[in-house]
């Protein structure tokens, strides 16, 4: 398969140059590939199409009553990230989660940012994910954030900005994981000469951070993932990571809260006690005694056993305050606040609506702008100005009008692209960067991520729900780095 | 030593439930494969083949709603490929693969990896299947089946999780094998002018066929007569499919579970277990045909059904969420 013809469309492309010429790490790629015979990309292709169906690697698509499984769509042309990049991606993520745990602390406690007049109170105890049940709350090891994944961009220049924090209950690992495994199964001839990082030790980091938040250390932890069960869209991540680290998978149901005692699951010898849950559940479904009363999902008194440090949860309740997409408008002076420091990832430039001459700079440029509600993920209650309709426009004109602290606006970036598998030829295609960030006894940031792109032509929504597709993402080691790494 | 890693209840059941459903789908697809066959050696008989199929499932009163008669065409649609039913093979292996996808991270990935392929077998046939591709249909089904038995085996640690698969597994094929005695020998009985012609013969091997029994009856018994049939399907202490082995690997799935010695009780489901074993162990053909084949068998299964509820009481605690979903 050839590249040539191959137009960049005046974005930033991640295999070529503005003049069309490789970029210096691609170029061992695009040999390797334009090398293969006619058709045998195509064939590698189909195979990781049936081979990712086969494996059951499939995700529920919500609103279908059907109960439709579909594989998320896998781009064989891996992305590359060079060491030089990834150093200062990996710095940015430590001094960003650092600064947001550092936030979530205050705001539950001395609340000395608000107070300092750094970021206008108003503006937190407005936040939908604002938890006052979270109050004076002590984690262990005063983490709040213990599984991160920021999503990435990078716009027309090239420079790499953060879009979003996702520090409530982020998926997508598991996806990193399979994909590199099923590259390396279908197509192991593509590794060669090029030093990938590998990222399959992330379930032992992950369960080494979960291990870390017990409070009794003494003994070996019980660590348990809570699911919301099998029709969750992310079931297959639950699954895989429970069976990647060895836990028990449970749910609601399988859980129960002895009052001044503890947790404990139902086995079938009885109960038994739970130290750790990773909760793949949104606070309002965790126990509805203190949050949603409706939730069927939750635990009744599993927040009064966390308040009493009877069980350590991850993440903590309470951390999507800083999830906020209002409230990370703020993050860069969180980071000055907490830091000392400027950020190294920048911000992507964001308009609060509440902010008068923010929303009318908003309502009277919609047509170019992004906007997105404040609480909403999954591409959901979001208005691409340039790709929407007079009436979309007239409508979120109406919704900011309403509930301007809901919405904020950012200008339409010119996502970076990268060349995707299109009928039968590489088309740039627009990309973001979803890393994942642990932080338990310090900080890890996985080499790698989640590379997730948007198959269908001009889309700039690269969610799975909305038509989006994956790539395996690349984070090349130094050569120094590279030597050690395969000699473990 | 570090302890085992405790079972959940919910787990323990929808393992379970995995095993008896992949041991179900693969007796449809053996029972109505066997069939399959049979009618090209009878040819044009007067008889009818299909309707004993169907008695057997236990689901004949259903079929009768649905189907006026009971062609190849309308068992094997209701059996094999109906996805309302929730008996159908089809239905089994759906709910065989629901089961193993919540109980994803106690299985392991080969077991997980079988049973979808199995089920991709059957949703990709599904609207496809020629008559001339029933056979081979069938017969892929049972090896997949099959081969989930074996990855099952060698690739999952022999924990308490999987002597619920075995314990699931044994008490389906018992069950099954009552099923397929109780039917079969109430229409082959009548015959007796068939008695040790090639007619005869024909039946009885299917009957064995249907359990994947005629080569291992032929090295126990050699000739075939009706009572060593009932013999080796009801009594033989060496066949898997038999009632009586089938039980006894039940009950030792149970025993490693609970840690009780052999020959003692710690809960409902091991005594009726136990009381079931024993009756087997020393029940005699002769005596069986002599005071009623029927209500022997019915009983055994009234027996099956009790021990499986108490397995449900002892160990789960309630019932699983998914049980023989529909499409």
């Amino acid at each position: 398969m050839r590249f040539s013809p191959y137009d960049t469309g005046g974005f930033y492309d991640e295999m070529f140059d503005d003049a069309g010429a490789p970029r210096p790490q691609a170029q061992l790629l695009i040999d390797t590939i334009e090398g293969l015979s006619d058709g045998q990309l195509l064939r590698y292709q189909r195979a990781a199409d049936r081979l990712l169906l086969q494996m059951g690697i499939t995700f529920n698509v919500y609103g279908d009553s059907a109960g439709t499984e579909k594989i998320f769509p896998f781009d064989l042309i891996p992305r590359i990230v060079p060491a030089h990049e990834w150093e200062r991606i990996e710095r940015g993520l430590r001094q960003r989660i650092h600064a947001l745990n550092e936030f979530i602390e205050d705001i539950y406690h001395d609340q000395k940012i608000l107070r300092d007049n750094v970021i206008p109170r108003e503006m937190i105890l407005s936040a939908a994910s604002y938890r006052p049940q979270c109050h004076g709350l002590n984690p262990p090891r005063r983490v709040w954030c213990h599984i991160t994944g920021t999503d990435l961009v990078r716009d027309r220049d090239g420079e790499y900005y953060v879009l979003e924090d996702n520090l409530r209950v982020p998926s997508g690992v598991s996806y990193v994981i399979e994909n590199r495994e099923v590259m390396k199964r279908i197509f192991p001839k593509v590794f060669e000469g090029l030093p990938v990082r590998p990222v399959d030790d992330y379930p032992s980091r992950l369960l080494e951070t979960l291990e870390s938040i017990a409070h009794r250390q003494a003994a070996s932890p019980r660590v348990v993932l809570l699911t919301p069960g099998i029709y969750n869209s992310a079931y297959f991540e639950h699954s895989f990571l429970a069976q990647q680290m060895g836990v028990q998978l449970v749910e609601g149901r399988d859980l129960t809260v002895i009052a001044g005692d503890g947790v404990y699951m139902r086995t079938t010898k009885g109960p038994e006690r739970v130290d750790v849950i990773y909760r793949r559940i949104d606070d309002d479904f965790l126990d509805p005694q203190a949050f949603r009363a409706d939730s069927l999902l939750g635990v009744p008194g599993l927040m009064a056993a966390y308040r009493e440090g009877r069980v350590s949860l991850a993440n903590a309740p309470g951390n999507g305050v800083a999830d906020d997409k209002a409230v990370y408008a703020y993050v860069p002076d969180m980071i000055r606040y907490y830091e000392g420091a400027d950020p190294i990832l920048p911000n992507v430039p964001t308009f609060l609506c509440w902010r008068d001459a923010d929303r009318q700079h908003v309502l009277a440029n919609l047509e170019r702008l992004v906007v997105k509600s404040a609480n909403e993920a999954g591409g959901y209650g979001m208005l691409v100005g340039p790709h929407s309709t007079q009436e979309q426009r007239e409508d979120f004109a109406a919704r900011i009008a309403a509930n301007p602290r809901n919405y904020v606006a950012q200008p339409t970036l010119g996502l970076s692209r990268a060349p995707a598998i299109v009928e039968d030829h590489p088309e740039g295609r627009h990309i973001d960067l979803r890393p994942y960030v642990l932080y338990g006894r310090d900080i890890y940031v996985l080499p790698g991520g989640l590379t997730r792109v948007a198959l269908r032509r001009g889309s700039l929504v690269v969610n799975s729900s909305q038509g989006g597709g994956s790539k395996d993402t690349w984070v090349l080691a130094e050569p120094a780095r590279a030597e050690a790494e395969a000699l473990r | 030593m570090i302890p085992s890693r405790p079972l959940l209840g919910r787990v323990a059941d929808s393992i379970y439930w995995m095993a008896r459903y992949i041991e179900r789908a693969e007796n449809v697809a053996r029972f109505v494969g066997v069939n399959l066959h049979l009618t090209l050696d009878l040819g044009s008989s007067e008889e009818n083949q299909w309707q004993p199929i169907v008695d057997v499932t236990g689901d004949a009163r259903v079929f009768r709603e649905r189907f006026a008669e009971a062609t190849q065409e309308t068992v094997v649609e209701f059996l094999a490929l109906d996805a309302a039913d929730p008996n159908s093979m089809f239905s089994c292996i759906l709910a065989a693969r629901e089961n193993a996808r919540s109980v994803r991270e106690t299985i392991s990935s080969e077991m997980w990896e079988q049973v979808n392929a199995l089920y991709l077998l059957v949703k990709e046939a599904r609207g496809r299947l020629t008559p001339d591709a029933l056979p081979g249909y069938f017969h892929d089904v049972r090896m997949a089946c099959d081969q989930f038995q074996g990855v099952t085996d060698s690739t999952m640690s022999h924990n308490e999780a999987w002597r619920f698969i075995g314990l699931g597994r044994s008490l389906e094929r018992a069950d099954k094998t009552t099923r397929l005695v109780d039917v079969k020998y109430f229409i082959l009985l009548p015959a007796l002018s068939d008695v040790g012609t090639p007619y005869d013969e024909i039946q009885w091997a299917a009957v064995l066929k249907s359990v994947s029994g005629f080569e291992m009856y032929r090295k126990r018994h050699g000739r075939i007569s009706p009572s060593r049939v009932v013999d080796f399907l009801l009594f033989d202490n060496e066949f898997p499919r038999a009632v009586r082995y089938a039980s006894g690997q039940a009950d030792g799935c149970l025993h490693a579970i609970t840690g009780t010695p052999a020959g003692a009780f710690s809960c409902a489901s091991e005594q009726r277990l136990g009381m079931l074993k024993s009756e087997l162990d020393f029940g005699r053909v002769d005596v069986i045909l002599a005071e009623g084949l029927h209500e022997f068998l019915d009983g055994l299964q009234v027996k099956l059904n009790k021990i499986d509820e108490g397995v449900a009481g002892d160990f789960f605690g309630r019932r699983p969420a998914v049980q023989g979903t529909a499409v």
